[in-house]
Order: structure tokens, then sequence, then C-alpha cells
């Protein structure tokens, strides 16, 4: 008997007998230019009008004042209590450790429900995307693992302006290298939210509801 | 092992029951629409829905100036793929593997669903949670997790009202569009408590505090999981990666927080390269939620040590892909990314919502894929073909340029091929009726061009031929004589749909 691997192969090669020419890229051209850089003026400019329009709070800050701002944030958000990820920048840390804010490790790593009792998040990001408002976060050790930014119900995240780009093509050109590492990738695009009744969004179901983006110029 | 001890009535269920019967024996296109038609509140809910989404569609695809390329692009990608699918599910299959996921095929539905019974009992967890998956649906998995003893918890807030109020999904991305504000509300007020976290004393139906009672009331689920299942939006050859597209952050909880996640794949969601995703992250999003981007992507290449779940398998599905496949020019069907734009575009799934399809694939992508996937032996299969007045608005908006209409007429066809070919039955009144009318379904223009004339005769000819339900459109007939649908006096929907989309139309009719 032969196993469903091989029968499934065998059904898709025995469905495709009209197609002759064997390399895929000869028998169907694609006509798309990849990586292409999209044409936009102000790119910064353009990614925190995009996040804005997502309902998420966002401060362009020089890169010195970004201690500073981090901690203004995180008050702003209303939290008490922060985790940070075990490789964030040096400062970032301090300027929190000194802040009054009861600061948690994530070495070793905390529970699903110590997490769960955690207020906020300080990450980095790996890549901005002006003209979707996105920022990726290829969960480096600046940026923590997944259930750091998912599970507290806010984050602020420092974007530097060099990590912005067009579009979601070159997002994805500078991303390779990450996947190619094997690093898992999280989108995120504003607050979570749900068009699940009556198709309207609304911010606020299972991921961070409150959002800051800082962009470090 | 064995999953028969389904609708035992000793079994006490671990998850709301559904509606009884299985999909593939519900009633013919014609006789659900009438029974679906008469729900009042449905229609006012999805024209409702429909229309805003179409408005927001709109503006969202205008932006972008090479939205048709885009198109090209997807379409050109996916044909690739589909031409060549065994050569990139060996790869994908090569990289998964590399990547430290487990690699598992799976037939059909019922080989699938062992597969997955199997690996949850190997964890020794008795529930999952889940995050929303149209392949799961298909296979219906989580009546198969019910008989095995299997609690499985949907956790999109749609599917998990479609869930708690013992109902089907009626749309491929918003499974409750058949529901309004106020039925969520008394949905989660009489089922929320049975089956875990109570919603909120008092809770109203402003649809933040509704989102919120999902929020609380999945948390704890989150947070004890074990095991979680996926379905994934595409799987890149190259790199033997996973994508889930979502919006709510449930699907990054199941992703991330349980020890093991199976995800259940169709064999076509394969794209050959992760670079291909720069064209479909920018196609689906704005034309499925109408958004420039989804809250929520996550992209994840086997499991990564010390971050999130540790146990990865993929389940790769034929379950009736290879049938569709088979055919040169119902292939096209398979391109689908599952976005909805023709769900949410289409004036007959407006009026009938998804229910009439009998499938969980409904609107026209429902009408074409489902008779392909599941053939055309069930009497529902048989008139899904029918559902639709080919007024090509679906074929417009589909981000990968599936020629939905075309696809419709050839199904036609061969539904009346297969049933003339029946013995021992009469010619169905539709074969003679395709015979002296092949030259008006032969194309999707003509049956416009008929449509437009009916409305300049809607005009002029006043009540003698008010309604659609009186024209002798092959096949189509049969179905609008139940509808009886007053003539639109002025414009047909499709002529509308012309004037008003310019931007972001093919144009290449
Ligand atoms: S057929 Fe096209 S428009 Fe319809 S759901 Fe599939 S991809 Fe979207």
């Amino acid at each position: 008997m032969s196993t469903a691997r091989d029968e499934i192969l065998g059904r898709i090669r025995t469905a495709l007998r009209d197609v002759t020419e064997t390399d895929p890229a000869r028998d169907v051209p694609v006509a798309w230019q990849y990586g292409r850089a999209t044409d936009i003026a102000d790119v910064l400019g353009l990614f925190v009008e995009r996040v804005e329009d997502y309902r998420a709070v966002v401060e362009r800050v020089p890169v010195a004042d970004v201690p500073e701002a981090v901690v203004r944030h995180l008050r702003d958000t209303g939290a008490t209590t922060v985790v940070l990820p075990v490789g964030i920048e040096a400062a970032w840390r301090a300027a929190v450790e000194a802040s009054g804010l009861e600061v948690l490790s994530d070495e070793p790593a905390l529970s699903h429900d110590e997490l769960n009792r955690v207020d906020a998040v300080v990450t980095a990001a790996a890549v901005g995307i002006a003209e979707t408002g996105t920022f990726v976060l290829d969960h480096r050790p600046d940026q923590g693992r997944r259930a750091l930014t998912l599970v507290p119900d806010r984050h602020v995240c420092v974007v530097r302006a060099d990590q912005v780009v067009t579009d979601v093509p070159e997002a994805v050109g500078r991303l390779a290298a990450s996947v190619a590492e094997g690093l898992p990738l999280t989108w995120v695009s504003g607050p979570s939210a749900t068009s699940d009744i009556e198709l309207n969004r609304v911010e606020g179901v299972h991921g961070p509801r409150t959002l800051h983006v800082l962009v470090a110029v | 092992m064995t999953t028969t001890n389904l609708g035992m009535p000793t079994r006490v269920r671990l998850t709301p029951a559904p509606p009884e019967g299985a999909l593939i024996d519900s009633p013919p296109f014609p006789q659900a629409a009438i029974r679906e038609l008469g729900k009042d509140t449905q229609r006012a809910n999805l024209r409702h829905a429909t229309h805003t989404i179409r408005t927001k569609r709109q503006r969202v695809v205008a932006e972008l100036d090479h939205w048709q390329d885009l198109r090209s692009a997807g379409e050109a990608v996916k044909n690739r793929v589909a031409r060549h699918l065994d050569t990139w599910l060996v790869q994908l299959e090569e990289n998964l593997t590399r990547a430290g996921s487990t690699v598992h095929w799976a037939r059909d539905a019922e080989e699938a669903n062992r597969i997955i019974i199997d690996l949850i009992r190997a964890t020794g967890s008795d529930e999952v949670v889940k995050v929303k998956s149209m392949a799961t649906q298909e296979i219906d998995l989580n009546e198969a997790l019910e008989g095995a003893g299997i609690a499985a918890w949907e956790t999109d807030l749609a599917e998990l009202i479609v869930q708690l109020g013992h109902d089907r999904p009626s749309h491929i991305l918003v499974p409750a569009i058949h529901r309004n504000r106020t039925e969520v509300r008394d949905i989660f007020l009489e089922e929320m408590g049975r089956y875990g976290t109570p919603p909120p004393e008092g809770l109203d139906d402003d649809p933040g505090r509704l989102a919120n009672a999902a929020r609380t009331h999945l948390r704890d689920k989150f947070l004890r999981a074990r095991v979680a299942v996926s379905g994934a939006n595409f799987a890149v050859a190259e790199t033997g990666s996973l994508v889930v597209v979502e919006s709510e952050g449930n699907g990054r909880m199941c992703l991330t927080l349980p020890q093991t996640l199976i995800s259940v794949v169709g064999i076509e969601k394969v794209v050959p390269t992760f670079a291909d995703l720069e064209v479909f992250l920018q196609l689906l999003p704005r034309s499925s939620t109408a958004e420039r981007m989804n809250p929520y992507t996550t992209i994840w290449t086997g499991p990564t040590p010390g971050d999130g779940t540790q146990d990865v398998h993929v389940v790769l599905v034929d379950n009736g892909r290879t049938r569709a496949l088979a055919d040169p020019s119902g292939r096209a069907a398979l391109r689908c990314i599952r976005c909805s734009a023709c769900l949410n575009i289409c004036p007959v799934f407006e009026k009938v919502g998804g229910h009439a399809y009998g499938s969980v694939y409904p609107g026209p992508i429902g009408a074409i894929l489902n008779p392909q996937l599941r053939g055309v032996e069930s009497a529902v299969d048989r008139s899904l073909p029918f559902a639709s007045t080919l007024c090509g608005a679906c074929d417009d908006v589909c981000p990968v340029k599936i020629p939905i209409s075309d696809i419709l007429v050839q199904q036609r066809h061969r539904i009346v091929e297969a049933k003339k070919a029946e013995a021992g039955r009469k010619p169905h009144l539709e074969s003679v009726l395709m015979k002296g009318g092949g030259w008006l379904m032969g194309d999707a223009r003509r049956l416009a061009l008929m449509q437009r004339a009916a409305n300049v005769f809607g005009l002029v000819g006043g009540r003698a031929i008010g309604h659609i339900g009186n024209w002798p459109v092959p096949g189509l007939s049969r179905w609008l004589r139940a509808r009886n649908v007053p003539m639109p006096p002025t414009a047909s929907f499709r002529a509308q749909f012309d004037k008003t989309s310019d931007k972001t139309r093919g144009g290449q009719r």
C-alpha cells in the first residue's frame, strides 16, 4: 500500500499531465519586480501617520531622549509593572529601572501566569513599514520571545529611523535573513483589533490593547 | 482508534453542539435560499456588513496605483504553484523538516482527522485551542475531536460566536457575519458561562465590550492550553515557513503559548519563495478586511528554542484538491487566498447569506470550488454553480484574478452532462435549456447584456415584466423564480458597479 504522501504526489502528477514544461519559471513567467521600493517622499512622516491611523500613540524622539521617552510613555499607559527583554538597550533599561516602576526580567522565563500579571513590555523592533504602518519583530534579544509582546496589555515599541522602509517588498527583503536564521516574525499593525461584529473594526481583543510606538530619529 | 462514538446519546458533549446533519446533505441552493430569505434580521445584518466592507475595500485598494500589477503577480505566482505543485510540496516538506517541523500527509478529511487526534492523544491533552482555519472546518475537525473526547475551543471572535451559538459559519472571513451585536450579546449571556469564564454582569451590545468579554472568556483557555490547532494562509517552500494572517491576537496566543502546534494546511497553500509573500501580504489584507495591513501576521519556521510552541506539526491535506487540479480550466479556483472579497461584493450572497450554500465555502468561490472539491454527486453541489447571476463583480475584485463567472458557466455544463449521463433519468430541464441557451451562457458578457436589456425593459415594460424571476434565463430562472426579485428599475448591480469602481477593476472582461 502506498503512503498518503506518495499517493497525493501521484495524484498531482496525474492531474498535471497537460503541463509539459518542467521549469516552473519558464512555464509561468511572473511579471513582477521583487523587492522594489515604493516612491514615497517622506517615509518617516508616512510611517508615523499610518501607525497613528490604527489608533496607536506615536512620537518621534531624538535618539538621546529615547530612555526618558520610554519611561514617560510607560507612565502614560498607566502601567506599574513592566517586563524588559534580556537584550534591551542598556540605557533604556537603566531609565526604566530608575523610574520606580516594578521591572521584571524574563531570565529565567516567566510563566504564562506571571506574564499575564505584568502590565507592559518595552521592545525594539526589526523593521518598520511606512505604507502600511506596520512594525515587524524578529524576536532577537532586544525584542524578546513572542509571548512577551503578546500577553501584557501594553506595548511600547521603539523603531529606529533607519529601520523604516517604504513598503512591504522592501520589508520582506530585509527580513529574509531573519527567516533564514529560523527566527519567527511578528508583523504588528496597530493594537489588537477585530472586525468580527458587523464588519466594523474595534480595537482590543487578545493582543496588547494599548500600543505606543517611538520613532528614534 | 475510532471516532465513531460521535452522536452517541450517552456521551455528554464537551463543546456546544452544532446544528444536526452534515453539510453535504444540505438541500439544493434554491430551496435553501428560500429558507434563508425568510430571515429578515439576517438579511438586514448581511446588507449592512457587506456594504460597509465594500466601501472600505474600494478605498484601500484605490490607494495603490499598481493594484492591477499586484493582482497579475498574485495570479501568476499561484499558477506557477498549481502547475508544479508536486515540486513545491516536495521542497516544502524538505524545508519544514529541516526547520524541525514534523510533516504529515492526509489524502482526505478522515485521514487528516485521524492524524490530528493521534497527535493530540500523544500529548495527553483532552482539549485544544484553535485558530480560525477553513481547512479544519472543511474536514469537520471539531466534531471529530468531540467524538474522540477532545474539546476544541474556537478562539477567533466570530468563530466563538458561531460555536457558542450552536450555529454554522456563514462567511469565510467573518463566520458570524449573519449576526448583529444584539444577537452576539444574547449568545454570550446565554452560553459563555457554561463553557468557561462567564461574561461580565450587565453586558450590553457595544462591540468593544463584547470583544472584551471574549478576551476575558478565552484568557484562561489560552494560558492553560497545551495544544493548538491552526491553519495557514501560506506555506513557503523555499524556507519551510508557515504564515498566519489575523487580527485579534488569538492566533498569536495559539501559535505561541502551548507546547504543541498542529497546523492543517491545504496542499494548494504553498508559495515558492519567501519573496512571494510581498505580493500576497499586500493583496490579502486589502481584499479581506479592507485594511492596509491586518493587525497581526505570524511567520514561523519550525520551533524556536525558548520561544513559542516547541513541538510543531504540519498536516498537508488533499481532500479533493487534486481533483480540482485535474481540471485545467477549473484549476484556477485553487488560486483562492480566501480573502472573501467575492462574497462581500456578491449581490446573491448579500441576499441569501452563507448558509444557503451548504458548505464551509459559500458565495462565488464556494459555488465553483465545492463541486470541484466534493464532486457533483450531491444535490447541493449540483445546484451551486447556478447560484449566481453571472454579474461578474466577483471576477473584478478577486485579488488573484480567478475568472469565477467563466468557471461557473463551465461547471453548469459539467453538471448538465453529469445528469445526462445518469442512466434511467429523464433529461433535466436544465439540459434542454442549456442547449437552447448555450449562446447566452457561454460568456458572462452576454448575460450582462441580457441583464441590462432586462433593466431597460423593466423601465419601459412596467409591471408586465417587472420581476427578474420571469426571465427565461437557463438554470438561473429556477432559483430566481424562488426569489421573485423585483426588477431593479434603473440600473443592474453590475451597471452600478461598472460606474463606480473603475479604479479597482481589471478591465479585461
Ligand atoms: S475567489 Fe478570489 S475574491 Fe473570492 S475569496 Fe478567493 S481570492 Fe478572494
